[in-house]
């Protein structure tokens, strides 16, 4: 049965995956006996055992150190953090050991690890709302993993959880289809129509460094990450009611980041919007900036426009956080201030 | 192949230890060797006594002070050597030197540069040994400023609430860089921490070989037959300072003389010498077998070649960044 909802996309992904690779395991907090908060994990536990479905303390820098352990001594692991924002308790074994044991051990050992994170504004203030995927595009050494969609969602986790590398995979709260336990992360996907693309049965992957062109256009280019390109995908329908024709890349994977979809688009439109929800100083929207002002400068008839986060934690007051969280309204108003 | 254990053995990995470090300790003063280094002398009989109850299949982790760790639990000598004069021939291709050398055809999964970085790293490589049941372990050697990093805590706990074949071996030293433990360190025998996750603790003579390696066996036994991790603290003393060169304004002449007067060779060989089994003689022809064994890694190291100056760029990604 396809599964609309991208919780379950990654749960396919995983049982699958879990099926076929003996040496694969899960730790993360309350992913056993409970499944996820999100239910991603629901029911591996029972399927494969304590043994393979680890319940972890409350210990983030030893899950994910346990992680590179296992994975450096032959094993596969899928390690999930509960909120990116806990990601901070383990920076050391992500960055310092993840990131460089293979390279300074010369190539000798690989780090398979998966290290799967929500992010996302959903009115839980500041401690709970980022999206910190640029910091870990800083980190050589690590790729990170932007799905939007089911479809993408399943593929991606394939791919990731058969790369010989350390994975950072990062999962729209608003995007998993159901509420959290908590109740405060309400699903978005209902009116998302076909662009929230489904996942099939079957085996497939989605390679990284691919970036998807979600839709066509010709009068400006829209990039947008995970819930983003949702946002730009419903600015771009109102947009094309006053005849702005935009087309949206859906980056998927931010590393590596498919440079070129993004220059053949930008030659093509002339302009560009970067539609992330990470704080914009030295986010990925400066990144693409940069790059594209390396690359494809002379293409651009008008400046690169990012829509983001403002410099700010972001704040708990509903008005506050959807001021500060990008929205289709600042989207627009990002297009229309460059066409 | 040789018993580790026994008493001839002990004295030879005493002395390759020591030995090795001296060797490099000259090879640092005249600037023949790039980098930084934190020496191993004074701690040897904890390498060496906890390492004779490994087996090869046995996964270590190690510390930015780990020379001793690496060459106890059989690291290649000269891919040793040649990782510390960061040729292309080291064990690491010349990517890690001294703070980073591995050697995981041996279950040397790394020295680290960060102070308890290797600790949960042991966690995962235990989760892997019991998962294979083939009654290996993983061994992670820290010291005492370690124990007071998130990441011991984090990973006693886990390891022993998931019954772990993992062993911790707290080289306590006395002194993280400057500072003396217990005024960082409000008890006396860090061994006294393993209670608070339900496991057995032991306190061992750091600067006794013999003491450590009859206490990490029988520990080491009982870890493999799954009862769950054990925390192993062994009293020693750094003899030189924290890194290359340093003045030694936190410690008196006469605290370091205090504790060479127990220096774990001197002690090995008195107690060999008068067991009567061995004379001068038989040790003194160990010294020179681990000098020539030393010597002979030093040239292959000043033989090898540096790597290509963009050879780093094959280890970013492994297969590449797609």
């Amino acid at each position: 049965m396809p599964q609309n909802k991208i919780a379950d996309a990654l749960r396919q992904a995983l049982l699958e995956e879990m099926e076929s690779n003996q040496d694969l395991i899960c730790i993360g907090e309350d992913i056993g006996v409970l499944g996820g908060p999100y239910g991603v994990t629901r029911g591996l536990m029972d399927k494969f055992g304590e043994d393979r479905v680890l319940d972890a303390p409350i210990s983030e820098n030893a899950i994910v150190g346990a992680a590179v352990g296992a994975a450096m001594s032959g094993l596969r692991v899928m390690a999930e953090i509960q909120f990116n924002d806990f990601l901070t308790c383990a920076m050391d074994q992500i960055c310092n050991q993840a990131a460089k044991i293979p390279f300074m051990m010369g190539g000798q050992v690989s780090v398979p690890i998966v290290i799967r994170a929500p992010i996302g504004a959903t009115g839980r203030a500041a401690q709970h709302s980022q999206s910190l995927e640029a910091w870990f595009m800083h980190t050589p050494g690590l790729k990170v993993v932007m799905p939007s969609t089911p479809y993408d969602a399943k593929g991606l986790l394939k791919t990731a959880l058969r790369d010989d590398n350390p994975v950072m995979f990062f999962e729209h709260k608003l995007l998993y289809g159901g509420t959290s336990s908590g109740g405060k992360a309400l699903s978005a996907v209902d009116g998302l129509g076909d662009d929230f693309t489904p996942a099939p049965d079957e085996d497939y992957e989605v390679p990284f460094g691919k970036a998807a062109i979600r839709r066509e256009g010709k009068d400006v280019t829209i990039v947008g990450t995970s819930m983003m390109v949702h946002r730009a995908m419903t600015a771009a329908r109102q947009l094309a009611e006053e005849g702005i024709d935009v087309e949206v890349i859906d980056l998927r994977t931010l590393v590596p980041m498919d440079d070129d979809a993004i220059i053949q688009s930008v030659a093509k439109t002339g302009r560009l919007v970067i539609a992330s929800e990470d704080v914009s100083m030295c986010g990925v929207g400066a990144e693409i900036a940069a790059m594209i002002a390396e690359k494809a400068v002379y293409y651009l008839d008008a400046p690169i426009k990012r829509v983001s986060v403002p410099n700010t934690p972001v704040p708990f007051a509903p008005v506050c956080e959807s001021q500060v969280i990008p929205n289709e309204e600042r989207i627009i108003e990002a297009v229309k201030a460059i066409v | 192949m040789k018993s580790k254990g026994t008493q001839i053995e002990l004295y030879r990995m005493l002395q390759l230890l020591r030995k090795a470090e001296e060797k490099l300790y000259y090879l640092f003063s005249t600037r023949e060797m790039p980098g930084t280094m934190h020496q191993y002398i004074g701690q040897e009989a904890v390498a060496a006594g906890v390492c004779a109850a490994l087996r090869d299949t046995d996964y270590i982790t190690s510390t930015h002070r780990g020379h001793g760790h690496l060459i106890a639990k059989g690291a290649d000598l000269n891919g040793f050597m040649a990782e510390m004069f960061a040729k292309a021939t080291g064990s690491c291709k010349g990517m890690g030197g001294s703070m980073h050398i591995a050697d995981a055809s041996v279950g040397i999964l790394g020295a680290n540069g960060i102070v308890g970085g290797g600790i949960p790293i042991a966690v995962g490589a235990a989760l892997t040994c019991k998962k294979r049941g083939e009654k290996n372990i993983a061994v992670s050697f820290f010291g005492d400023g370690a124990t007071n990093e998130g990441a011991f805590h984090e990973s006693l706990n886990m390891a022993s609430v998931w019954n772990l074949p993992a062993l911790f071996v707290c080289e306590n030293n006395v002194y993280g860089f400057s500072t003396h433990y217990r005024r960082v360190t409000n008890i006396e025998n860090i061994a006294d921490r393993a209670a608070a996750y339900g496991m057995e603790g032991i306190v061992a003579d750091g600067m006794d070989v013999l003491d450590i390696y009859k206490k990490t066996n029988e520990a080491v036994k009982k870890i493999r037959e799954g009862g769950g991790p054990v925390l192993i603290e062994c009293k020693t003393y750094r003899y030189m300072g924290h890194a290359r060169f340093e003045k030694p304004v936190y410690r008196t002449r006469d605290e370091v003389e205090e504790w060479k007067k127990r220096d774990c060779i001197n002690r090995l060989k008195a107690h060999m010498l008068k067991g009567k089994k061995y004379t001068e003689e038989d040790l003194a022809k160990i010294d020179e077998q681990v000098m020539a064994e030393i010597e002979a890694a030093v040239t292959f190291a000043e033989n090898s070649p540096d790597p290509e100056p963009d050879s780093y760029k094959d280890y970013i990604f492994k297969g590449g960044i797609q």
